[in-house]
């Protein structure tokens, strides 16, 4: 025992030195001070925010009644899992029933080319909340994969070559402020005229609203690159002179590492307005996703529908914040740059 | 008779805003192989400039470099060049750096074994084989310098050209690197330029010291023959006359001569002015 704590010795109750004892020895620093304010203040702000909410929600009536709070959000939230289970069910029995026939079919020696017209038939039901988040992402993953491809190479050689540059750059800055949406009506009178085929791999309203995001993610891409690429340190590119090292081994070996960070900042950018715009465009162009779920819960104007559209809202922005989430760590992963606070 | 090198009449001109800035004046410096050549002179004089002509990433107007007769106008790893600010590829291990020339370099004359040989070598050479999957960002800016020379003496250049290599070290740090490039130059007697603000460097390390006038319009204003035996040890040659001689010869020219080449060293008219730009230049008389 320590002797600062024998003057704190109690009389025939040892145990309460030996709680003394633990507490002293405990160790209150600031890291872990650090960490539990980490973890509580977000906690806080998130249960203050939600009090608010519920009050706030009290006061606004609408025509299709109260706004919803956060209770009635969070039934919603529910039952549109239950009405996905519940579609997931009937899917897997229809498929069943088929599987029945189709053997039926086979016993009854029924012509193959019939049993293949009853083995070909797709379920149909609408689809539900959750299919229409996974519609979305799978939207903005292509178009922003699309959009990446096309953007990072014209980036670098934007940034290479200053008489391209100068070509492109006009380009680049009367398009990169315009609305994609504006360009949403082009994209789908040229899509319905020029993707004509008879068995279609993409929906065309997938290609529109994919189309669309890609438009948009291609801007802040080509710009960050283009700076990224342009920045290159000047000294490792005379060590690039100094040893001749070949156009394409430059290219590889300095000129993309040391504009990975950048070419990270476009991209986290870039998925982030791809994500909004697209939510956007399949609200107005009625295609399939989460824009067409919130909007079409607009027209359908039951009670329950703003509580639905909220529920919406919020899964939207959580998904955006996993996808900017996810690309800062594929930054973090790649870049070298670990002095640069990336948030 | 030709030497080594040749910096032959050697003046470069830029295009600026304000109309053409003539730097350098005709400069000429013959180096034969194996010596050791100091370039001091006040900052923005153009010795880097002078250098990045060996190297070849710049042209001179007029004039120009021969290396072995033969003459030099782009960039190559026969003048590997050591750079005030390390450039090192951040991205890349202190073995990755060293590997990328000597895999260039090396290509089709090594087998990949005795290029990851000759990597280790030149690292073990600069004593930095303790380091080598370390990011340049974790380690100092001694061993980064260190790296640095590796990469340079692993092209087997026919020159080496350093940029002040040391500048932006801490005095006992630099006086570390000195020793070991003395070591490694004992060894390898390669053939060098060194850019150099360090009146003692100059001495310690040169055969010779060309000192080059103010510029702009520069030109070599004397050429100091350091004729100290070698291996040179800094203790000993700290009481040497003949060290002290040539010491006082370079800070002599810095502060009296620079001006006008052909002016007598007695020419105090002006040095008590040029005494204080000296200083602000940056030149370090003690170290
Ligand atoms: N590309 C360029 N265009 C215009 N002027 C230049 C260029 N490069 C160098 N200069 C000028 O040439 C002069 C010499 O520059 P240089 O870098 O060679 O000096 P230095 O002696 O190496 O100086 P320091 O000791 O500070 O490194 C300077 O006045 C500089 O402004
Ligand atoms: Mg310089």
């Amino acid at each position: 025992m320590s002797s600062s704590l024998a003057s704190r010795k109690t009389f025939n109750l040892p145990w309460v030195d030996r709680l003394l004892n633990g507490l002293s020895s405990f160790e209150f620093g600031p890291k872990l001070q650090a960490s539990v304010k980490a973890a509580v203040v977000p906690v806080v702000a998130i249960l203050i925010f939600l009090g608010l909410w519920s009050v706030g929600a009290k006061q606004v009536q609408t025509s299709l009644g109260q706004f919803p709070g956060p209770a009635a959000v969070w039934d919603q939230t529910k039952a549109l899992w239950g009405e996905h289970e519940a579609a997931r069910a009937k899917e897997a029995a229809f498929y069943e029933r088929l599987d029945k026939r189709v053997e039926k079919a086979i016993a009854a020696g029924k012509s193959p080319e019939r049993i293949e017209k009853i083995q070909s038939r797709q379920y149909t039901g609408p689809a539900t909340f959750i299919d229409q988040i996974f519609t979305s992402l799978y939207t903005v993953g292509a178009g922003f994969l699309v959009a990446s491809l096309i953007a990072i190479p014209i980036g670098i050689v934007c940034g290479m070559n200053a008489t391209f540059y100068q070509a492109m750059n006009p380009i680049i800055q009367l398009f990169k402020p315009v609305s994609p949406l504006a360009w949403l009506p082009l994209v789908t009178m040229v899509v319905s005229a020029m993707y004509v085929s008879d068995d279609p791999m993409f929906d065309k309203s997938f290609l529109n609203s994919a189309i669309t995001v890609t438009l948009c993610c291609l801007w802040p891409t080509i710009i960050n690159t283009t700076v990224g690429v342009a920045g290159v340190s000047k000294d490792l590119l005379n060590v690039s002179r100094v040893l001749r090292l070949p156009f394409l081994t430059k290219t590889v070996k300095i000129v993309l590492p040391s504009a990975v960070p950048m070419i990270f900042t476009g991209l986290r950018l870039s998925l982030g307005i791809g994500w909004m715009v697209l939510i956007a465009a399949e609200m107005l162009s009625q295609n399939p996703g989460l824009g067409k779920f919130v909007w079409d819960e607009f027209q359908n104007g039951s009670s329950n529908s703003l509580a639905r559209i909220m529920v919406a809202v919020l899964v939207i922005g959580f998904l955006g914040f996993l996808l900017d989430r996810g690309m800062l760590m594929l930054q973090r992963a790649v870049s070298w740059d670990r002095n640069a606070v990336v948030r | 008779m030709s030497s080594y090198l040749n910096i032959d009449h050697v003046s470069i001109t830029f295009p600026t805003d304000k109309g053409p800035l003539n730097v350098l004046d005709g400069v000429d410096i013959k180096v034969e192989q194996g010596e050791f050549i100091s370039l001091i002179g006040h900052s923005g004089c153009g010795k880097s400039t002078v250098l990045n002509i060996v190297a070849g990433l710049l042209q001179a107007t007029e004039g120009g470099v021969l290396l072995q007769e033969k003459e030099v106008n782009e960039p190559g790893p026969d003048r590997a060049v050591v750079f005030q600010n390390h450039s090192l590829m951040p991205w890349l291990t202190v073995y990755d750096n060293v590997r990328l020339a000597v895999d260039q370099v090396f290509k089709k004359t090594k087998t990949r074994a005795e290029r990851d040989a000759w990597t280790r070598h030149n690292l073990e050479l600069v004593h930095m084989s303790h380091a080598l999957d370390r990011k340049p960002d974790e380690i100092s800016g001694g061993m980064k310098q260190r790296v640095g020379i590796a990469r340079a003496l692993a092209m087997e250049p026919k020159v080496l050209l350093m940029d002040e290599p040391f500048g932006a070290l801490d005095s006992l740090t630099r006086t570390h690197m000195q020793d070991s490039l003395m070591e490694i130059q004992a060894r390898l007697n390669n053939t060098v330029i060194m850019i150099t603000h360090d009146v003692d460097e100059a001495v310690l390390l040169s055969d010779r010291i060309v000192m080059m006038t103010n510029g702009p319009s520069a030109k070599v204003g004397e050429i100091l023959h350091v004729d100290l035996e070698r291996p040179r040890d800094r203790l000993a040659l700290a009481e040497d006359p003949a060290y002290n001689h040539y010491r006082a010869e370079v800070v002599k020219f810095l502060h009296e001569r620079h001006v006008q080449p052909d002016a007598p060293a007695s020419a105090k008219a002006d040095a008590d002015d040029d005494e204080s730009e000296g200083e602000q230049d940056g030149i370090r008389l003690v170290s």
